[in-house]
């Protein structure tokens, strides 16, 4: 694909905007916005991961994988506005979910060491666990509300936060996994995912890039456990001081809409 | 062994998050062994004082005494053990009668007092205790919800308008079932209220509290029989005229 088709790809956006201009929906400057960010930060990952590629160099790898999970934490902290410790969850619960997965896949001889296996696959695991470790703060913090009255009443009979914050909990690490859970079920049906569509297109054959669809699926299921489960038990805490007194976090403006999955 | 749990107040404040105060230096002692009503308007601070007492928060200011000593000093849980609480609405675990009466000492890893002991106690029937909760009454919810805090043993009982979303019938069965463990195990009841019907027909003692400073205190019958402060004759008066023949407000 040569520069140039990159760009007439353009047209996709501007019918986007026709849509949004005839339409009312006020999202003209999004999406110009948008589209240019996702232009550059493409591009850019275009150069740095050809550059890295070439190197080859671990430190160089690591450095990105860093700067990936770096982004990652950013982006799920800010569901746990409000909470004292709000990017504790997503840090240890992306970090462990990578460091899990991708030992898992090279200890097991899934795929080999190689940078071009590494930072694409990693970018899964922590897309991925960005959003179930969001899913889950953002859950937990409804289901503490929602359940005030259940917590107090197991506080009030002498049972520790992790005992009274029982329910709140499963439900939200359970709302952590349930998008993999699902994809798990409709895979292959509803929908062609990115990398397979990817394989697909750069000339794979279909029994190939299937394989490699059902190795990211199940580490994903992986991915999503770890970090769910990990945000959930590091979040729930924060909803209690030190004297076991539930402490809500103060009622914020909505937050923007929940983001789509990432890539699988 | 006879409990006589003493419960203080030492000019306790607390602040409100808008800014002011939800409770100005209240001092007090509970009476032991007795049922003292918590009565005052809407917002005067009694579900607040209420909390103090098994620490689900702390003043800003002041300092609560059971037996004497800061329970700040006291292990929070098992401060709660001793200090009991029941809310407005039953707030059951899902699962079953049993399950739900024994969480407590479960969550200690104790198997605590016989089920159908502590059924009887709230007069709820034995066979009731294999039920799943869901299918229960708000009555009947509200005394599952009691004999879940009395397996705990509690000396005190905190009740935070436990009767707010039951008719009438279901309440006047509460208040009684209430009065008789008070009589029969000495328990010490604190209960708030916003009902003076019912505080006259559970309380041997009145606490006043509005605007979140204590306004009287003393013995129900001399309370009802003729308020010692203005702010006492102002709150009998303006709360007895529209309630009477109005029967009980829906919750």
């Amino acid at each position: 694909m040569s520069f140039v088709s990159v760009l007439v790809t353009l047209v996709f956006v501007a019918v986007a905007l026709v849509v949004s201009y005839t339409q009312r929906l006020d999202l003209e400057r999004d999406l110009v916005v948008g589209a240019v960010r996702a232009l550059i930060q493409l591009l850019a990952m275009g150069y740095v991961l050809d550059v890295v590629f070439r190197l080859a160099s671990w430190p160089l790898i690591a450095l990105v994988l860093a700067a990936m999970a770096g982004v990652a934490v950013q982006n799920a902290g800010q569901r746990g506005a409000g909470l004292p410790r709000r990017f504790l969850p997503p840090a240890v619960g992306i970090v462990f979910a990578e460091a899990v997965t991708l030992a898992l896949l090279l200890i097991l001889r899934l795929i080999p060491a190689e940078a071009r296996y590494v930072i694409p696959i990693s970018g899964m695991i922590m897309g991925n666990s960005m959003v179930a470790s969001g899913l889950v703060v953002n859950r937990l913090k409804a289901e503490m509300r929602a359940r005030r009255g259940e917590v107090l009443s197991a506080l009030a009979l002498g049972a520790s936060p992790r005992l009274a914050a029982q329910i709140p909990l499963r439900e939200s690490v359970r709302a952590g996994m349930i998008p993999t859970v699902d994809a798990l079920k409709t895979v292959g049906l509803v929908q062609l995912p990115g990398m397979m569509t990817g394989l697909l297109i750069a000339g794979a054959s279909p029994l190939q890039a299937v394989r490699y669809q059902i190795l990211v699926m199940f580490m994903l299921s992986t991915s999503t456990g770890v970090a769910s489960m990990l945000s959930g038990f590091l979040a729930y805490r924060q909803f209690f001081n030190a004297a076991e007194q539930l402490v809500l976090p103060a009622e914020a403006a909505p937050a923007g809409g929940e983001r789509g999955g990432a890539a699988r | 062994m006879v409990l006589t749990p003493r419960l203080e107040l030492e000019d306790v404040w607390v602040a409100s998050p808008e800014g002011g105060w939800i409770l100005r230096g209240v001092r007090l002692r509970f009476p032991e062994r007795a049922l003292t009503a918590l009565i005052g308007p809407s917002g005067a601070g009694k579900s607040t004082l209420l909390s103090l007492l098994n620490r689900l928060r702390d003043p800003d200011r002041g300092r609560v005494l059971l037996d004497g000593r800061d329970v700040r000093e006291t292990e929070v849980r098992a401060l709660r053990r001793r200090v009991g609480m029941v809310l407005q609405r039953p707030y059951l675990f899902p699962g079953t009668v049993a399950e739900n009466v024994r969480f407590g000492p479960a969550s200690r890893g104790e198997s605590g007092p016989p089920v159908e002991e502590l059924l009887a106690q709230v007069a709820l029937p034995p066979e009731m205790a294999e039920r799943r909760v869901d299918g229960l009454s708000g009555g009947e919810q509200q005394r599952v919800a009691l004999a879940r805090a009395l397996a705990n043993r509690p000396e005190v009982l905190l009740l935070d308008e436990p009767t707010a979303s039951l008719d009438p019938g279901a309440t006047l069965r509460v208040e009684e079932t209430v009065r008789q463990l008070v009589e029969t195990t000495g328990l010490t009841v604190i209960w708030v209220t916003h009902d003076l019907g019912q505080a006259r027909r559970v309380a041997d003692y009145v606490v006043l509290v509005m605007a979140g400073e204590l306004a009287e205190s003393g013995e129900a019958a001399g309370f009802f029989a003729g308020p010692a402060s203005e702010a006492g004759r102002r709150f009998l008066a303006g709360e007895l005229l529209p309630r009477e023949g109005a029967g009980r407000a829906p919750a």
